[in-house]
This record gives C-alpha cells, structure tokens and sequence, in this order.
C-alpha cells in the first residue's frame, strides 16, 4: 500500500477515514478499546469523554503518534492503510493529509519562534515552492483564518500575539498544506469565550468547506455546534454514538444521560447535578452513602426560579461590602496599569455573587483585595460591618475566620507535607497545632460534612482525586465557621460530573449554613447556575451588575452582550 | 566537578497544563531508588568504611618505608602496586579515606550551614525597607563571593591562613556556601510567593509560624540532597588543594597528595595515579548519583 | 519600540558596568580587611606571611608603600585610589609589578578557557543528541558517562590522558610547548568535568522540551527527530545551559589553575598557584581581581546570549 503525499498542497483530499474497532495499549494497558466510527469530507465528529476516556489516544493514533502500540481491523484513509505505515510514511501523511490543532497556542507553537516560521515550516517540509512563494501561502492561509495584517504578525512569536489571535495562528499552521483530515483536540479549553468562539467559527468553516473535522472534547456546547455525529467514550470505550441531536438530546447509555445532566447549563439555581449515588454512576466512588448532591429530579429550592428573593423572610444583612476599589501596578517604562478600578460590590449573607469577565479583567486582583492579601491604593472594604481593608494585618487578623478560600487548584495551597488529617487539624485549631489526635473526632466530622470518609485524614492530598482535594479545599476552609467563602474558579478544573457533585456541596453547604459566596469564573453556565447575583468585570471596571435572570436573560453592556454571545 | 548551581528551567512556561484535566493518582509515587544509586549507596558505604576502619580492608601500615620494594606494579601481594618508598598504594588509598572523607563532610557542613543562612537571610528579605536592605546586601555578598570561583575563592583564602589541613578544609567550605545559598535564596524566595503562603495567610496565620511551619521546612528540604552532591565536589576540591601542596602534607596518604607525587614517575609507575585518583572519583561520583536519585525521588513528594 | 529598546539596552548597560564596580570594590576592599586581620604584622603578611623572613628593609619599603603606620580610612582609601589608577603594586616574590605580569598571562588563561568552553559545550549537545535519539540503553550509558565525566578532579583526568596519549600513543606532547598540539590536552582536560555538567542539564532539558505541545505540533506536521532538534528543541534545550555559562566560565577558571599546573602552561592559574605558596599577597589580589572582572563580564555575556535566544524575559 503505498501512500501518496499531495504533489500540489492545494489540492482537497476527499477521502474518507475509517476507523474500526480501533485498540491501542501502552506496554500492556489498554487504553482504547473497540473503537470505530467513520468520518468523511464536510463532516464533523467528536469525540466525547472525561479524562481517562481515551479519546486524545484515539485521536493521536490517527497522526500515529501515540507511542503505543496500535491494531485495528481497520484504520484507513481512503486508499491508504494507516496500519502498515513506516515512520518515514507517517511522514509523509502528517501535515499533508491530516493535521492537528491542539489546545493552547501558547504551548502548541513554538514559543521561541515567530508564527509565520511555523507555518512555513509545513511548506517546506512538504512542497518545492520557492521562499517567495511559500511566504505568499504564508500570508495566504494567515489570511483565511482571519488574521488581520498578516504581514507584521506572521513575524511576532505566539506569545506576542492576542488569544484569539494566536489561536488563529495555531490553526493557520495545520491548515498550511490543506489537509483533508484535521484533528482538533480540545480546542476550547482554558480558552476565554470569545477566544472559544474564534476556534468554533473557524473549525466550523472548515467543515463547511469540506475538510472533515474530529473533534476532541468535553464541552457539549461545542459538539452541538460543530459536530454532526458524536462518539461518547469512557474508559476508552465508545458508550454511545450517532447523530448529534439525538444523542444530546435523547440519550440511550445511562453514562451519557448522566454526563447531560451534569451540565449546569440552563439548570436553574437549586437542581442538583449530580446522579444520586444510588444508581452508582458517581466516578469518584466514594464508598458510603454520605449526603451526596440531591437527586437529579430534586424540584427547584422554593423561590429559586423566580427573581433570586433571599430565602430568609427578611433581607439578609451585607457581610462583605467593598467601595470604590482601585489598584494599579507599576509597569516599568510605561504608565501604571489599572488592574481594578472604581469596583464596588456587596455581599449578602446566604447567597452568591457571581464575578465573571475575561481573563486580565481584574477578577483575580479583585478577589485578593476583598480576602485582605492585597492593599487597595483607593476605596474600603468591610467585613461584617469592621473595616477591614486597608488594615494592618495584626488588627484584622482576628476576623480571619469569617473569611475562607477555595481556589481553582488546591494542591499548591496545601503543604505537600502535610496529611490531609494535619491540614485540617491545622485549620481547626486556628494553627495552634498541626497534630491529628486530640482533634480527630473533629477532623472526621468536618471530612464527613464535605462528603468524604474519616480514613482520607491518613492520606496525602497528592494521592487524591482532583474531586476528593477540592473538597479538602473547601473542609479547610469551612474549618473556622466563615462567614464568606471566596471561590476562584473552584471547578474549573474538574471533569464535568465531578463538577457537578462539587457545585452541589457547595450548594447544600450554602443551604446548610448560611454562608455567602463570592463566586469567580470564566464558565458562564456554571455562573448562570450558581449565583443568585451576577457582576460583570472588563478592563477592571464592573460595566454591569444585577440579578443573574436580568444579566443573562436581558444583558444591556455591550461587554456582557459580547461575553454571552460566545458562548457556545 | 559535580553539581550545585541552581537549575533555570528554559522551557517550564512551555508546559503548563490545561486546567481542565486531573490526573486521577498519575501524581507523585514515591519512586524507588534504581538499581544505579543501590551501587553508589555501596560504593560510599565502603568508602566509609575505609575511612571509619581502615585496618579491616588494609592492615598493613601506610607509612612503613620499604625501598626494596619501591615502584612494583600491582601484585597479589600489593593489589594497587607500590609508591616510591615502597608503601602500598592501596594501604594507603585505604588510611587515605579517613583524611578526604572528614575534610570532605566537614567542608560540606560548614558550606551548607553557611550557605543556609545567608540564603534564608537573603530569601526572607524583600518586604519593607530593613528586609529589601538584608536582600540586596546578601546578594551582592553573594555575588562577589561568585566572583571567586571554587577553587580560586580556596586559594585566596589559603593565601591569608597558610597551608594545610584544617584551612583547606575551610577554605573549601567557604568556596562551597555560595552555591548553597544561591539555591536556598531562590526555593525560600519561592516558597513564600507560593499559594500555601497565601493559603495559610487568609486563615490567619501569624507570618512567624507560617515562617516556621511552611517556608523553612519546604525551602530547606532540599538542602540534604544539595549536601550530598556537594559533597562529591567537596572532596575533589579538597584532594586538589592537597595535590597542589596546600592541602595535607606528606607522608600523609592523603588521595590529592598521592597523585602529587605520582605526577613525577607517571611514566614508570601509572598506578601511583590512577588508584588515588580512581578512589576519589568513586566517592564524588557515588555520591552524585545517590544526590540526584534522591533529588529525583523528592520532586514528587515536595516542590 | 526602537527608542524604548535603545533605551532598555543602555540602562542595562549601565547596571552591569556598575555591578562590576561593586564586585572589584568588594574584593579589594575583603583582601583589605584579610591582610590586616591575619594575626602579626600586616607588612609581614604582605611578604609572604609570618616567618617569611622578609629582610628588614623589604619590610620598610612595603610600610610606607601600602603607608601601614597611617590612620585605617587613610590606608583604605590610599589603596582604593591605587587601584583605581590600576597601580596593583608589586610581587616582592617575582619582583615585577602586578599588572604587567597579570596583563602577560591574560590571554593565555582566558583563552584556554574560552576554548574549552566552546568544546564542553559542542560535546554536551553532541551526548544529549546522540543520547535522545538512540534508545534507552545508549541514554543510560551517556547519563553514566556524564555523571562520571562531572566527578573527575582535572589533575587525575590530566594524568591519565597524558598516560594514554603521551606516555603510551607518544601522539600528544605531555607540556606545553607553545604549538597547537600542545594545547589539545590542556583544553580537552579543562573541558571534561563541564561538559559533564552541562550533558546532564542539557538533556534534562531536552526531554523536557520533547514532551511539550508544541514539539507534538511539529511532529504532526511531519517534522523528522533531526529537524525537530535542529529547529525547535535545541534552543530550549540550550537555554538553562546558557544561564549557566558564568558558573561554568568560573569553574573554567578554577580548574585551570591545576591545569596549567600540570601541563606546565604559564597562566594566571599558575601564577595564581606560586603566589598562594609563596602568600605573595600583591599578586594574590591582582588576580583575584582579573578573574572577577572576567567572571562579570562573561555573566553579562551569558545573559545577553539567552536574552538573543529566548527574547520572553525569564521569570525569576
């Protein structure tokens, strides 16, 4: 079976991939088992799971490039076995038949090289233009992907070049040689929305266009717009495949209505997203039943659904108010840059104050300041009615404990020395002391609250699921009775099901004790699901705030217009 | 030539991770010690002993002249061949231990205790003017003091004491604290930028135990592996001085003075060199090898 | 952005030329207190230390040239303004005065420095390309040889070449003798133990950037191993050697003084040498002076190297 590299790039390779009963294993291990599905020119699929399921495997065993060992009963690309394939061939198939876009620009170009070399470096590897006319396709391709004065950027480095830029470029260089077959690996993710929706809107044209598109993702928002089939894996098997509106909308696995209603999209404030752990779906297993999210048919909290009306009769009291908040920092040769400026907001107890905005809005800035780690140049802020920034430390510090913490990645805040037991025995004791026995009882019960068993106390965070540690996070921080919990990004890094039993904690707890959250993401859905209160950063400034129904529902700046119409 | 400064990492940008993904227990396991640092645990281990108990590994008596003797290659009887006064070579590699060993290890104390606190000193600075002044001063200090590289900085300071043993052992102590501190600055440096800080803060820890309790811990847990590769380029420096004349001096079977005089008949006699000089690469070596195992096996457990 | 640039280069400029200030004022002003801190007399010390025997009118001279019976500032600043003018003073042991002697062995020692740095660089690049590319085995076994090659002390590796190429293959002379073939060994010896170090940082490294996404992009774009070496991996794995250079250059510096030592090559390492046994102190700091400045100025060149290669700034 010989295979042939496009003698003009130009040309479309219109050729179908079929993939059958695909199986790949490292050393061993199975990774990916019993895999097929077929994809031809103008088409999209994707490939649906969680982490673990196999779906980079399988999709990386297309451009042979897994560093596996690969058998199938079919893997082909029209004519040509993909099976058979020296590395020299591969070669030869990579860049000109298929190509991959990864995820994030930043670390999927070359940093240290300008964008317009990586482009060219496809050209060059794979045709006999001339330098002039390779920097003409240069510019070419640089242009279809919509990147403005393609001249001056083909020469700045992908850290150089905006989000949506970059990404551009990043799909520019896979594009080079008009690959029949692109390969998209999660392609949104980490991305802020706008810069998501640059990717979809060019992947989309793709296919439109004819090349055939495989698709790698979580984000169902995503699939529905692009794919016209889903694969739904798990465990690198296919669970459930077929066209896209079906599977989405009526499911036939069990796993893949699970993994549906686990998106906080469109679920009202109060509905549990988590399978009851009955029906043993739950991934992070955890072995008794413990007080698990609600179940998935639990109806609305009284009152959720309508105008976010505080559950207490009277109005809850502010326990967290900032005024006229500003921060700038010092940029050497150049004027200061405003991180935050002019922000005010109020938190009240027992409900949730979403913070959203892009990336470099001042979301960050603006949690540091309230949790007192960061002084305001301008403005106060007020912590159950004391003043409480700007303080000296050694006079707030007493009021620590109405203040909590869970952040996007709790390894980094915990000592890697430390036992989970120690860690919070160390919370609870106000840092007296870090030894688990006198405060094991205590230890155990807080681990119980966050739904977790006594026995992880014995246990290093490092050997814990992304999910279990989250939840340690937030035991930690519900350890000094708080008041106020600042979550940043708290799920974002977490699969979709594992997410949902986490919002649900979060969620009950809420209910539970009356605390009030100061919610930070980037995740519209999960914020639309969240927060009673939603407020809108960019550029530092709040441009919007209100109700989250009236934010989402009829949003009137420009910004927030912009930011939910990227969503998918 | 083992070890020692801090390693930039060029491309560690270049890989930060998606957000979204967890690794389900991919994290650190406490990787075992290959079968490489099981060797060069041995090998130390013998070389302790030689310093520790010589007469069990070589009961012959290193300094006993015997001229009829002299220049005899290696032998049943004399496994290393003979010197040129016709002392064994490998008796005296074996009481020579004793010698490099100690000024090696008490050369690596004194680097690591000096080391550790003027890098402690420097890292914590940097907060309010007095703790700017402390960093900025330990720096330059610290800078200057790179100036004089290894074995220059020794010299200069044999310059002022005069030779021998006990001021090569100081003066190779100093010449390693630098490199010590410069890594103990920056991890103490890290370690109080780092989100455990920030974590511990916000519960309302007071910065004396959070200095306590995180940062030294943390920042210093490195320092028994750095001692353990500065203490093969502790040795070689030590046993340098001496084969320069400043170290030890004869007929003391120090490993650095044996090659000096094994330099003179290395035509007729390449034992006298290469035995000495072998035992001295075993040692830096081994512990190079056992230094990055352990290195290696810790960066799962501590960052 | 020309201006800003413009700008940005020369303040930098000016930082390294004043950081080098600081350094040689540091020194100077270390010897300074060290002479005067050894217990004794400080013209004794100057001599060649107590129980030099230095003759009595030595000792007169060397009293109203450093001006001992003066005030302490007096002296500190009489010697700073000797030094500034670059009057080092004299070797009472080679009866020459400091700088013309330290501005005749310069270029010999800085030289063979620079050589063998080029060469421990050329063979670290070469083992961590040969390593990367062959299989697990050749890696294992490159690894080994550096970590060997980091351990070896220069005088033992010197003998042993001189051993294997001189004594036995007669192919290299075992001195120096003023011809190229005479500068072989010397540089080869000096440049062993670096690249030692630099082989195991190196391929650190390299792994590393093998591992990144974008070195995944390049393969899917059907890039060969030799091209993505060439063109992506080599400049990240170069760059913590490159941050490396200065420590690198001195312990190039360091080992040279055995070096020259037993290859009989004059230099600043050997004069270095006969001045420490002799405790020739005048030329003790002229040298510790060279080689500092010459440590400052290659830190600044490194710098300026990674700053070409990864123009994104290291975050420190």
């Amino acid at each position: 079976m010989t295979v042939t590299g496009p003698t003009d790039a130009r040309r479309a390779c219109r050729d179908d991939l079929v993939v059958d009963r695909l199986h790949v294993a490292f050393d061993g291990v199975t990774a990916v088992d019993d895999v097929s599905f077929t994809l031809g020119p103008g088409e999209c699929v994707a490939l649906v799971g969680e982490s673990g399921s196999g779906k980079s495997v399988t999709a990386r065993a297309l451009l042979g490039l897994t560093g596996g060992q690969v058998t199938a009963d079919a893997l082909r690309l029209g004519e040509d076995d993909l099976l058979t394939l020296t590395e020299r061939r591969w070669r030869r198939v990579r860049g000109p038949r298929i190509g991959l876009v990864l995820q994030d620009a930043l670390v999927s170009l070359d940093p240290l090289r300008p964008v317009g070399r990586e482009i060219d470096d496809a050209l060059r590897l794979h045709t006999r233009l001339s330098p002039a006319e390779r920097r003409a396709r240069v510019l070419e391709v640089l242009h279809e992907v919509g990147m403005p004065e393609p001249e001056v950027r083909r020469g700045l480095r992908a850290g150089e070049l905006s989000g949506g830029l970059r990404q551009r470029a990043l799909i520019a260089a896979a594009l080079a040689l008009r690959p029949g077959v692109v390969v998209a690996d999660e392609p949104t993710t980490a991305l802020d929305a706008e810069v998501q929706r640059v990717v979809v809107d060019r992947l989309a044209a793709l296919r439109d266009g004819g090349t055939a598109v495989l698709a790698i993702s979580h984000d169902l928002g995503v699939v529905r717009r692009l794919a016209d089939r889903v694969v739904i894996m798990r465990d690198g098997r296919v669970v459930e495949q077929g066209p896209t509106a079906r599977v989405l909308d009526s499911p036939e696995a069990e796993y893949t209505r699970m993994l549906i209603a686990a998106l906080p999209g469109g679920a009202p404030r109060g509905t549990g997203l988590s399978a009851p752990v009955a029906t043993g779906f739950d991934p992070e297993a955890p072995p008794s039943g413990g007080a698990l999210g609600s179940t998935a048919q639990v109806t609305p909290r009284p009152g959720a659904t309508q105008e976010s009306a505080p559950t207490s009769p009277t109005a809850p009291e502010p326990v967290l108010v900032a005024a006229g908040l500003r921060r700038a920092f010092a940029v050497r040769g150049g004027p200061d840059r405003v991180a935050v400026d002019d922000v005010s907001l109020t938190l009240h107890a027992g409900e949730t104050l979403g913070l959203v905005g892009a990336s470099g809005s001042g979301k960050t800035t603006t949690a540091r300041l309230l949790l007192g780690l960061d002084e305001p140049d301008v403005g106060t802020v007020e912590l159950l009615g004391e003043p409480w920034s700007p303080r000296r430390e050694r006079d707030r510090r007493p009021l620590r404990g109405a203040l909590g913490v869970v952040y996007q990645d709790p390894s980094s805040s915990f000592d890697p020395r430390f036992t989970v037991g120690r860690l919070l025995a160390d919370a609870l004791s106000a840092g007296r002391s870090t030894r688990l026995r006198p405060l094991e009882a205590e230890v155990g019960a807080l681990l119980g609250r966050v739904g977790l068993t006594a026995d992880l106390a014995q246990r290093r965070p490092e050997t814990l699921s992304g999910g279990q540690r989250q939840r340690i996070a937030v035991a930690r921080a519900l350890a000094p009775r708080p008041r106020v919990i600042v979550c940043d990004e708290p799920v974002s890094a977490l699969d979709v099901s594992v997410q949902a039993q986490v919002l649900d904690l979060l969620d009950r707890l809420q209910r539970d004790e009356g605390l009030a959250y100061l919610f930070i993401s980037h995740d519209l859905d999960v914020v639309e699901h969240m927060a009673d209160r939603v407020a809108v950063m960019h550029e530092g400034r709040i441009v919007e705030d209100g109700l989250t129904t009236e934010v989402f529902g009829t949003p009137r700046h420009a910004h927030t217009r912009a930011l939910l119409a990227a969503r998918p | 030539m083992t070890v020692l400064p801090d390693l930039p990492r060029g491309t560690e940008s270049a890989r930060a991770s998606s957000g979204r993904r967890t690794s389900l227990g991919h994290r650190a396991r406490r990787l075992p010690l290959g079968p490489a640092e099981w060797v060069a645990a041995a090998a130390l281990l013998l070389v302790v002993v030689m310093a520790v108990a010589p007469r069990l590994l070589a009961p012959g008596d290193p300094l006993a002249v015997s001229p009829v003797d002299a220049f005899s290659g290696p032998s049943f009887a004399h496994p290393f061949g003979t010197d040129e006064s016709g002392r064994g070579v490998w008796t005296r590699v074996v009481h020579g231990a004793g010698a490099s060993l100690t000024i090696g290890l008490v050369a690596t104390l004194i680097g690591t205790g000096l080391g550790v606190a003027l890098g402690v000193l420097a890292g914590l600075g940097g907060r309010g003017l007095a703790g700017r002044a402390t960093d900025v001063g330990v720096s330059r200090l610290l800078e200057v003091l790179f100036a004089l590289p290894g074995l220059l900085l020794a010299l200069v300071v044999i310059a002022f004491t005069g030779p021998g043993a006990v001021p090569a052992t100081i003066a190779v102590g100093l010449a390693t604290a630098p490199g010590y501190a410069r890594i103990v600055r920056s991890q103490v440096a890290a370690v109080r930028r780092s989100a455990m800080v920030e974590a511990a803060t916000v519960l309302g820890r007071h910065p004396a135990v959070v200095l306590w309790r995180h940062v030294l811990p943390n920042a210093l847990a490195p320092v028994v592996v750095l001692a353990t590769l500065g203490l093969g380029q502790a040795v070689v420096w030590a046993s340098s001085l001496s084969y320069l004349g400043l170290g030890s001096p004869p007929p003391a079977p120090e490993w650095g003075a044996m090659l000096s005089a094994g330099r003179t008949y290395l035509a007729v006699a390449w034992w006298m060199t290469v035995f000495p000089g072998l035992a001295v690469v075993v040692t830096a070596a081994s512990a190079t090898v056992l230094g990055r195992g352990l290195a290696r096996r810790g960066r799962g457990g501590t960052r | 952005m020309r201006p800003r640039h413009g700008r940005r280069a020369g303040r930098w400029l000016v930082g390294r030329l004043l950081g080098a200030v600081f350094v040689l004022w540091a020194v100077a002003t270390l010897i300074f207190f060290a002479i005067r801190l050894v217990p004794g007399d400080p013209a004794e010390a100057i001599l060649g230390g107590p129980g030099s025997q230095a003759s009595a009118e030595a000792l007169d001279t060397v009293r109203r040239q450093y001006g001992l019976d003066q005030p302490l500032l007096v002296q500190y600043l009489a010697q700073l303004a000797r030094l500034a003018t670059g009057d080092l003073g004299t070797s009472y042991s080679l009866r020459t005065d400091v700088g013309r002697l330290l501005l005749d062995q310069l270029p010999g020692t800085i030289g063979l420095a620079l050589l063998a740095l080029v060469v421990a660089w050329a063979l670290a690049i070469v083992t961590a390309w040969w390593a990367t590319l062959s299989g697990r085995v050749a890696s294992a076994v490159s690894s080994g040889l550096e970590v060997v090659a980091s351990a070896v002390p220069h005088f033992w590796l010197a003998s042993l070449l001189i051993l294997v190429f001189s004594t036995e293959l007669g192919l290299l002379p075992p001195v120096s003798t003023g011809t190229p073939a005479g500068l072989v060994l010397p540089v080869v010896t000096l440049a062993i133990p670096v690249a030692g170090f630099l082989g195991q940082v190196t391929r650190d490294s390299l792994l590393d950037a093998a591992a990144t996404p974008f070195a995944l992009s390049a393969r899917a774009r059907g890039e060969s191993p030799s091209g993505l070496f060439t063109r992506h991996l080599l400049r990240h794995a170069a760059l913590p050697g490159l941050a490396l250079s200065g420590w690198a250059f001195g312990s190039l510096l360091s080992g040279a003084v055995v070096v020259e030592s037993v290859f009989a090559r004059p230099g600043l390492g050997r004069t270095l040498l006969g001045a420490v046994t002799l405790r020739d102190i005048p030329l003790v700091t002229g040298v510790a002076l060279v080689s500092a400045l010459a440590y400052v100025l290659v830190v600044a060149l490194g710098d300026l190297s990674e700053r070409a290669v990864d123009p994104r700034g290291r975050a420190t």
